[in-house]
């Protein structure tokens, strides 16, 4: 099974930080950072209601259909997605290869202002995520287990959120 | 893939419901959503065809509670059964962590299983896994046919590494928690392993 995917809170904050930043750069209404597989990393944003776990899924899903387009036309994939509705529009980028930022916006902002802004953020949360790599893979070489908030977890603990 | 979140203390794991064409994947889906407290879950998508066959997947995000002061959320997905939706299927095993395979028990279905089983284990290999070594969980559904293949036979047949077999009448939701219950220890009990990231 594959490695566990693992955030810590230092990290956690200055994405939050880098996203919050974007958002109000950019003039955007959400801004929001989903890996790969459909998890959600982190968000901002005035959309109270969006439901952001769907948000997180369909996302994903999204970038995995267009990764398939692009490699039956031969391309490696494609980096920027933007999405235009009536009030609303999307703009779904990737980092570090491996995690999708969506940033939604209105009027209020442009296509262009938030491709730019959304450069910036990249770089900036691209040496966040590298940061995270090193980090990991400093401790594997030390021979530091990551600490698995579950190593002690027993059957019972499982069976007890059944009950 | 497991994501372990330490500022929000969540955990998040991703279970996939593989099997052939309208053998009961979505059934189980729904029904564990229509039987789950409304805190404890959130929308259930479905991207159906016109006439409910899944186009794409269905996801069912599912809060099951606090683990050692983390939250467990398991986010639930099928995959279309359809043979001819193979780049679909195999786009939702990224990042899996558990597979359920739920197979019709009727007795003209047993070829579409076991070519749907091939398919699942070709596919994950492509992802770079080895499906005897992810946790898994086999259900055997439809079991109140009257042209269902004998479950010892069915077992025989489908079973890959001595993992859980539960039968199932996903409609009526027997079997259906009991399957989710096994793929979800086994997720958890794996994480144990996985410490060293």
């Amino acid at each position: 099974m594959a490695t566990p995917v693992v955030l810590y809170e230092t990290e956690y904050e200055q994405l939050k930080r880098a996203i919050t930043r974007l958002c109000s750069d950019a003039n955007a209404k959400f801004v929001f950072l989903v890996d790969r597989s459909g998890q959600q990393i982190a968000s901002h944003g005035e959309m109270l209601n969006l439901d952001t776990t769907s948000l997180a899924s369909l996302t994903a899903g999204n970038v995995a259909a267009t990764d398939g387009l692009a490699h039956l036309i031969g391309e490696r994939g494609f980096p920027v997605l933007s999405h235009e509705g009536e009030r609303d529009n999307l703009h779904i980028s990737i980092i570090a290869a491996r995690v999708i930022l969506v940033v939604i916006f209105d009027v209020r902002s442009s296509l262009g202002l938030v491709r730019l802004r959304v450069k910036r953020a990249t770089a900036e949360m691209t040496s966040i995520f590298d940061l995270i790599d090193s980090k990991v893979e400093r401790d594997r070489d030390l021979g530091m287990s990551l600490e698995s908030p579950f190593a002690e977890i027993t059957e019972e603990d499982i069976d007890a959120l059944f009950n | 893939m497991t994501f372990i979140n330490y500022a929000s203390r969540e955990i998040n794991c991703k279970i996939v419901y593989y099997g052939p064409g309208l053998g009961g994947k979505t059934t189980n889906l729904q029904y564990i959503y229509d039987s789950t407290a409304a805190q404890a879950k959130g929308k259930l998508i479905s991207l159906a065809t016109e006439t409910d066959r899944t186009l794409f997947f269905d996801f069912l995000p599912l809060d099951l509670g606090t683990v050692r002061g983390f939250k467990t959320r398991f986010h639930l997905y099928t995959v279309p059964g359809q043979v001819f939706y193979d780049a679909s299927r195999k786009l939702i095993l990224k990042g899996v962590d558990g597979m359920v395979f739920v197979a019709d028990s009727q007795r003209e279905r047993m070829d579409a299983n076991v070519e749907s089983l091939f398919n699942l284990e070709l596919n994950l290999k492509q992802h770079g896994y080895d499906l005897m070594k992810v946790p898994y969980v086999l259900q055997l559904n439809k079991r109140d046919l009257p042209n269902v293949v004998s479950t010892a036979d069915l077992t025989a047949e489908l079973h890959r590494k001595g993992e859980p077999v539960f039968e199932g009448v996903a409609n009526r939701g027997v079997g259906v928690f009991d399957t989710l219950k096994a793929i979800a220890k086994q997720v958890l009990l794996e994480l144990r392993k996985d410490g060293s990231g």
